[in-house]
């Protein structure tokens, strides 16, 4: 198994397909950040004491490199998708399309194990791009920012102190990361539906756009659907910013992730091990 | 008698309304090389796939070196090398590498091996490029280089010249009769061209619409052809008519390009001396592949139209 992980590995992050989100985020990050410093922030601030000096009393570094981190991942949670299905919707149609499942099949290796091989390469790439993203951002927000406490304005506001953001961020960061993971499972279980890598990635964005209207509207019968849709729990990291932080409802929150992720790579499983390669 | 290497038992696949094979009965013994043979949309391709467990039977099983494919998966196709219609690769990998994956998901294999392999097929000075750059011909030749990777006891070949040039399917076909003979590998080759399963094939199975419709060896099928010659002379009409007074031929015909006399071979000599003594202009006798009537014949339902006795006949090329 770990052999076939390997090939799985070197067949993907050999592509250059694999490195088109790092190489969007690698610019664009870089650049809003630069368009922040040189007078963005301002605008930032002017924005932010508008709506809270009537109230507050603020001081010290408040528009600092935490604020933006956190600021990036609210932003950057619907772009990421994007860059993650260009490569979990290939995983199998790729292959399908190419033609080489004929070679991959008939080596008496069973499919169970190539798309579990599969599968954990496509969470690895999941988490390598949510990890990068996040890196990225936050460290060139501290580089460019510095330091301070974390002022975060959500149903009041709450001030973490810098000396415990670390550990939220890192948490935040697994939590997102597992999010993503639904959204890659989701695809990948496209992906096993067709020999075209394109159908893979446009099905899965248009059920996230989708689920993401339904439970925006306020509309009683969305209402209902809501729990039934994974991006209602793709929140799950913004919690960990909460005081006090709801680990109950974040637990929660995990355990339907993973439920979601199970039935998708399951579907995928039974889904495939029937498939006729026609291809 | 010799080990059965692999036995199609009622094996059928039907694809919604269409049934692309027909309880299908073949057996390949070891040491065979053996011909499957049928025209486009016979349903060669489909058995391949059955075979290979890449498609699931309707009905029906496979079992190779006595395992069941639907009970022992595993353990059929372990000692079987297949490659399904084109050899598809993963092009930005190299060759080295395509091998390294493909070759080794049973077990590891060296980068020696794989170079040797390279070596044999001649592709070890392309071995570091692309396989997106490769021409078809490389890519068939990488196919072989891969089945033999892992040392098969069984290869299957689908349409292994298809889109080759000349000197690719020549070499090629060098390539499976070394393998049959040299390492006794028991070779089953689908093909739509019935010379090529006469050129390297032991025994073969011919198909159409799903059915077997003969199966046996290629001596025994070729005996089940009739033979022919064609002369070609500067009087064809006049030609045609001595043979009918003649009386010493089974049947003769006219077409464009000369008189097709059905005969056997070895009586081409007299034919020439009774023909020439006759005074008859004789530019060339020309051997005729009747087995191509018989496998017309098999895959249409009728007769050759060629070999009717005496009859006249213009326009076709086809012998």
């Amino acid at each position: 198994m770990m052999r076939l992980v390997w090939f799985e590995l070197v067949k993907t992050f050999i592509r250059w397909r694999t490195y088109i989100g790092f190489i969007a985020f690698g610019v664009i990050v870089p650049l809003v950040v630069a368009g922040l410093k040189l007078g963005g922030q301002r605008s930032f601030e002017r924005h932010l004491l508008s709506l809270l000096q009537n109230d507050f009393v603020i001081g010290g570094n408040v528009l600092n490199g935490w604020f933006f981190g956190f600021f990036f991942m609210s932003a950057l949670w619907v772009h990421i998708p994007i860059v993650l299905t260009i490569v979990a919707g290939d995983q199998i149609a790729g292959e399908g399309n190419a033609g080489t499942f004929r070679f991959l099949l008939t080596h008496a290796v069973s499919r169970s194990r190539i798309i579990a091989a599969k599968f954990i390469v496509t969470l690895i790439y999941t988490a390598v791009m949510v990890l990068f993203t996040g890196g990225l951002t936050l460290g060139l927000s501290l580089w460019a920012f510095g330091g301070g406490d974390l002022l975060i304005i959500r149903r009041g506001i709450l001030v973490i102190p810098e000396a415990q953001l670390p550990y939220h961020f890192l948490v935040a960061y697994g939590l997102a990361t597992l999010a993503m993971f639904v959204v890659s499972s989701l695809c990948f279980f496209f992906s096993s539906l067709t020999d075209n890598s394109i159908g893979p990635i446009i099905a899965t964005m248009a059920v996230i756009i989708v689920s993401i209207i339904i439970i925006s509207l306020p509309f009683e019968l969305f209402q209902a659907i809501r729990p039934y849709l994974f991006v209602n729990y793709f929140d799950a990291w913004q919690k960990i910013f909460d005081d006090p932080i709801p680990w109950d409802v974040i637990r929660k929150n995990v355990a339907i992730l993973v439920g979601f992720m199970a039935a998708f790579f399951l579907a995928t499983m039974v889904y495939f091990s029937r498939k006729d390669i026609l291809s | 008698m010799s080990e059965t290497v692999l036995r199609t038992i009622d094996l059928t696949k039907r694809y919604k309304n269409r049934l692309a094979v027909d309880h299908l009965n073949i057996e390949v013994r070891r040491g065979d090389v053996f011909g499957f043979l049928g025209p486009n949309g016979a349903g060669k391709s489909t058995t391949i796939r059955l075979i290979l467990h890449l498609v699931f039977p309707t009905e029906g099983d496979v079992e190779i070196f006595g395992a069941s494919l639907k009970q022992a998966r595993h353990k059929a196709l372990g000692k079987v090398g297949a490659v399904v219609e084109n050899p598809s690769f993963y092009g930005h990998l190299s060759a080295l590498r395509n091998l390294e994956i493909l070759g080794g998901l049973q077990k590891p294999v060296t980068r020696r091996t794989i170079m040797a392999h390279l070596d044999r097929v001649g592709l070890a000075d392309r071995a570091n490029d692309p396989v997106k750059t490769y021409s078809h011909g490389m890519n068939q030749r990488l196919g072989l280089a891969l089945i033999l990777l892992n040392e098969p006891e069984l290869v299957i070949l689908d349409e292994p010249t298809t889109g080759l040039d000349p000197q690719g399917m020549k070499e090629v076909r060098e390539l499976i009769r070394e393998l049959a003979r040299e390492r006794g590998v028991t070779i089953l080759l689908s093909s739509h061209l019935l010379y090529e399963v006469e050129l390297i094939a032991t025994h073969m199975a011919i198909i159409h619409e799903g059915k077997l419709r003969v199966e046996g060896s290629v001596q025994d099928l070729l005996k089940k052809g009739q033979s022919a010659v064609l002369v070609k002379t500067d009087r064809p009409e006049e030609l045609l008519k001595y043979l009918e007074t003649d009386g010493a031929y089974r049947s003769a015909v006219i077409r464009s390009d000369g008189v097709l006399v059905e005969l056997e071979l070895e009586r081409i000599p007299e034919l020439n001396r009774r023909l020439v003594g006759a005074g008859f202009g004789v530019s060339a006798l020309v051997p005729q592949r009747t087995l191509e009537n018989y496998f017309l014949s098999l895959i249409e339902g009728r007769e050759a139209q060629e070999t009717r006795p005496m009859e006249r006949k213009g326009g076709s090329d086809k012998p």
